[in-house]
């Protein structure tokens, strides 16, 4: 995975975020960047602020100071919703499906968009069975019978039928067995191949290097490193300034 | 005394029918104020004004038109946009506060809605012509035809409305905010107006009820307040935000009620609901009608 | 500001605006005299509805319960003892609002927020179709009227009251109350009452028997709106079923929020604030009316603006008129 050329605009530019919760600061200024098509990875210990990064960008939490730009314009403040149409989706880190809402239904939340033509949101549906042949055999099932592994391929379905040019992904392999882990991996090249950025935050380190063209690196509410991924190794010193225990 | 040689089949049967047409109408005016407070925790202390000011518009429509279904249609559409207009600039605002500031603003509502009525249409009852007159022999009282199309209509609204929620697009919307906020309005879904809608659709169906209901009693300015506190006990004995619970839960009450009238006055009928509120508030407070205690 | 600082200017306060509301019937007409009673009353009324709303952090829409069978509980007595004697009266209806407290408490205080203020509701309903349609006992739609009993001891020493003397008999019974509940909040029982309505499950988790502590709340909030009912009846001389109906709870919640909850004396200008609005608005209708011939805002009800304010302020002012003061008035 070669580098982009850092002269694209970058789709998204995060700009010294600072959030509260209640009293708390977490967010100590965040500041990062992700350009189209990029898979940027973000990485850390637990409770450092990568969550609270993707929830501000999201519009779910709003930073005291800072900005967030998308495509250059601001959309910092703006209502989550408002955030979604404009081309970012979200896919948390404890999936959050609509249980009781059949998996079509959870579907269609994302397709039943605006300027959506009826044959788009076919061809939407058949390329997206097609990537996801279980999600195709569950489809009138309620959302909460499936596995943990099948929900977070709906969570990341029902994201991509946004047609959004980044995602943001929290933590996706988490709590999956390895079978699936590899599979969010060709997920991941997949959405990379049809051009969709992805912000990955992972705790696992060897997916996110593989997936990502760069890293940043969080500790105490703010990025305090990036690098390449090429340039880095699994057992890299870096890697064990971050994450290790 | 010997109760049970003498217990009057034939009144036991016609308030059998009273009670299941009062619960069909208990019904629809509860399930708007369940579904207001399933989606979006609020308890519309202002329901009953807005079933007031349905039944006051169907009297003007009907007088002006002389037809008493563009009366319920026009009061139904103009109740349902009053609503989304008090929602939006009353509750929106207090979106994200504590929920009892929303029964506070809405019973302020309830009291400017429920006085301007008073100055507007004056104390005295207005009447609401039923559309279908006649009546056919029940047991030896002559039951009027009316009554049952009103249980027929509150019945099919119900289930326009259920229909509405399981498989209409906007139908997913709500229950998709319902589940999960948040998350809904990450999907792209414009929660502010859904909760607008819903609103606006437990005004409606509010309204409907009061035109329904109008050719029953006098319309008046304090007709609101009654149902709305019998509203509140079904609700809360169906379980709060259970659509299935509510409908249940209204018939149930207006039957023991109707029963109950053999005996006591109406008046006094309310204590026969409240003693059931109790009950349920002591032994299974998610709700009598709820499928699992949580 | 440190403590002797504050209770010497606290103090200072207190003394101040006792001194004006006694001194002020003396230099006020017949009407606002009684104004100024009526307010003090209903008052008291709020400030024991606070109790339960501002220190607590329950809402209750039942106290025109408690109120009104503090009312007929005074009537009891002073119908049924002769000659009628004051202090039977209270007895008799601080023991009728007890039990309204007794039993709204035991059904109520297991449920969270909402559920426990649509119950109270519906609880001060039943106790108003039981007095509305009990008729032989309670009078039903007339209610019950009576003597007003005589200051003093009967017996011993007692006079009538005067429109003056019972202005002083309500402000003393309101000051001392007030001073009640000042020290009873800023008890540890008070302070256990605050983290219930900071925090339930936390204070339910260090080992607090948090049902327990809310039934006492609402006893002594019950307790002191009875006795707000028995100043009501010796002050205008009858009981009547419409102070039992729920839109009496529904204005104290209003003179609770208007003054600001949490502040003990906040409600109580809350439901001079209210009052007064009432009292303007009442004259500035028919005023208008009359100046610019339009005799159809004549009878514009007063609520309708008193209520459009009172949104507001739940939307842009929720802390109400005496929020901004609430920490220093509790220290």
């Amino acid at each position: 995975m070669t580098s982009p050329a850092s002269s694209a605009e970058p789709l998204i530019v995060v700009e010294d975020l600072h959030t509260f919760y209640g009293k708390s600061h977490i967010l100590h200024g965040v500041s990062l960047s992700v350009g189209p098509g990029e898979v940027v990875g973000l990485l850390g210990r637990n409770g450092v602020g990568k969550s609270t990064t993707l929830k501000t960008i999201m519009g779910l939490v709003t930073p005291t100071r800072g900005k967030v730009l998308f495509q250059g314009a601001s959309i910092t403040g703006l209502p989550s919703h408002k955030i979604a149409r404009l081309g970012i989706a979200y896919v948390p880190e404890d999936r959050r499906i609509f249980r009781l809402l059949t998996v079509m239904e959870n579907l269609r939340t994302g397709l039943d968009r605006h300027g959506v033509t009826e044959a788009r949101k076919q061809e939407l549906l058949g390329k997206l069975f097609e990537y996801f042949p279980r999600l195709a055999e569950r489809r009138y099932q309620a959302g909460g019978t499936l596995s943990g592994g099948e929900q977070q391929m709906l969570a990341i379905a029902r994201a991509m039928m946004l047609e959004p040019k980044i995602i943001l992904l929290d933590e996706p392999t988490e709590g999956l067995m390895p079978r699936m882990v590899s599979q969010i991996r060709e997920i991941i090249h997949m959405l990379h191949r049809e051009r969709v950025a992805i912000l990955l935050v992972e705790q696992n380190v060897p997916l996110t290097l593989e997936a990502s063209q760069r890293v940043y690196f969080m500790e105490k509410g703010a990025v305090r490193h990036h690098a390449a991924a090429s340039e880095l190794g699994v057992n890299d010193p870096v890697i064990h300034q971050y994450l290790g225990v | 005394m010997g109760l049970f040689a003498d217990i009057p089949w034939d009144i036991i049967a016609i308030q059998t029918v009273n009670g299941i047409v009062t619960g069909m109408i208990l019904a629809l005016v509860a399930s708007g104020l369940t579904l207001i407070f399933g989606i979006m925790d609020v308890v519309n202390f202002a329901h009953g004004e807005l079933f007031m000011l349905g039944a006051y518009i169907g009297v003007i429509v009907l007088g002006a038109s002389g037809s008493f279904w563009i009366a319920l249609v026009v009061s139904t559409l103009t109740i349902a946009l009053l609503g989304a207009a008090l929602q939006i600039t009353t509750l929106r605002p207090l979106l994200g506060r504590d929920p009892l500031t929303t029964i506070l603003a809405t019973f302020g509502l309830s009291l400017v809605l429920q006085n301007y009525a008073l100055w507007q249409f004056g104390p005295v009852a207005r009447k609401i012509q039923e559309p279908v007159s006649g009546h056919f022999k029940l047991f030896y009282l002559e039951y009027p035809w009316y009554r049952l199309v009103i249980a027929l209509l509150s019945a099919a609204i119900i289930t326009g409305l259920y229909l509405f929620l399981k498989y209409g697009r906007y139908g997913v919307w709500i229950r998709a905010t319902t589940q999960d906020r948040v998350m809904a309005q990450a999907m792209g879904i414009p929660v502010p107006w859904v909760h607008t809608g819903v609103f606006a659709i437990g005004a409606g169906m509010a309204a409907a009820s009061g035109v329904l209901f109008g050719p029953l009693v006098g319309v008046n300015h304090a007709m609101g307040l009654d149902w709305v506190l019998k509203a509140f006990i079904v609700v809360v004995v169906g379980g709060m935000g259970n659509l299935g619970g509510s409908i249940l839960a209204a018939i149930f009450i207006s039957l023991l009620e109707a029963y109950a009238s053999i005996w006591v006055s109406p008046s006094q009928a309310i204590i026969v609901s409240s003693v059931v509120l109790i009950l349920t508030l002591l032994f299974r407070p998610t709700g009598l009608f709820v499928p699992t205690p949580k | 500001m440190s403590t002797t600082r504050h209770a010497k200017v606290y103090w200072t306060g207190f003394a101040v605006i006792i001194a004006v509301l006694a001194v002020a019937p003396l230099v006020l007409p017949e009407f606002w005299r009684r104004f100024l009673t009526e307010i003090l009353i209903w008052g008291l009324l709020a400030m024991s509805s606070d109790i339960l709303i501002g220190y607590t952090g329950m809402v209750s829409f039942g106290h025109s319960a408690f109120f009104g069978l503090g009312m007929y509980g005074a009537a009891a007595a002073l119908l049924m003892v002769k000659p009628p004697n004051l202090w039977l009266a209270i007895v008799y209806g601080l023991a009728g609002s007890a039990g309204a407290a007794l039993f709204v408490a035991y059904f109520s205080t297991r449920l969270r927020d909402i559920y426990f203020a649509i119950t109270t509701l519906i609880f001060s309903q039943i106790f108003y179709v039981i007095i509305f349609t009990w008729t032989e006992v309670t009078g039903g739609e007339n209610g019950l009227s009576f003597r007003r009993p005589e200051l003093g001891i009967p017996g011993v020493y007692s006079v009538p009251f005067t429109s003056e003397t019972l202005h002083w008999f309500v402000l003393a019974v309101v000051a001392l109350s007030y001073l009640a509940l000042r020290r009873i909040t800023q008890s540890p029982f008070g302070m256990v009452l605050q983290s219930i309505r900071e925090n339930e499950a936390r204070t339910r988790a260090i080992g607090y028997p948090v049902e327990r502590y809310k039934m006492m709340a609402v006893m002594l909030s019950g307790l002191f709106a009875g006795l707000a009912g028995v100043l009501y009846a010796v002050q205008n001389r009858f009981a009547a079923p419409d102070f039992v109906y729920f839109v009496v709870s529904g204005e104290v919640v209003i003179f609770n929020v208007m003054g600001g909850i949490g502040t003990l004396v906040g409600p109580i200008v809350g439901a001079a604030f209210f009052l007064s609005l009432r009292e303007f608005f009442s004259r500035v209708f028919p005023f208008l009316a009359s100046t610019f011939n339009l005799p159809q805002i004549a009878e514009f009800p007063y609520l309708i603006p008193v209520g459009i304010i009172f949104i507001v302020m739940v939307i842009f002012v929720p802390q109400g008129l005496l929020g901004f003061a609430r920490r220093w008035l509790n220290r």
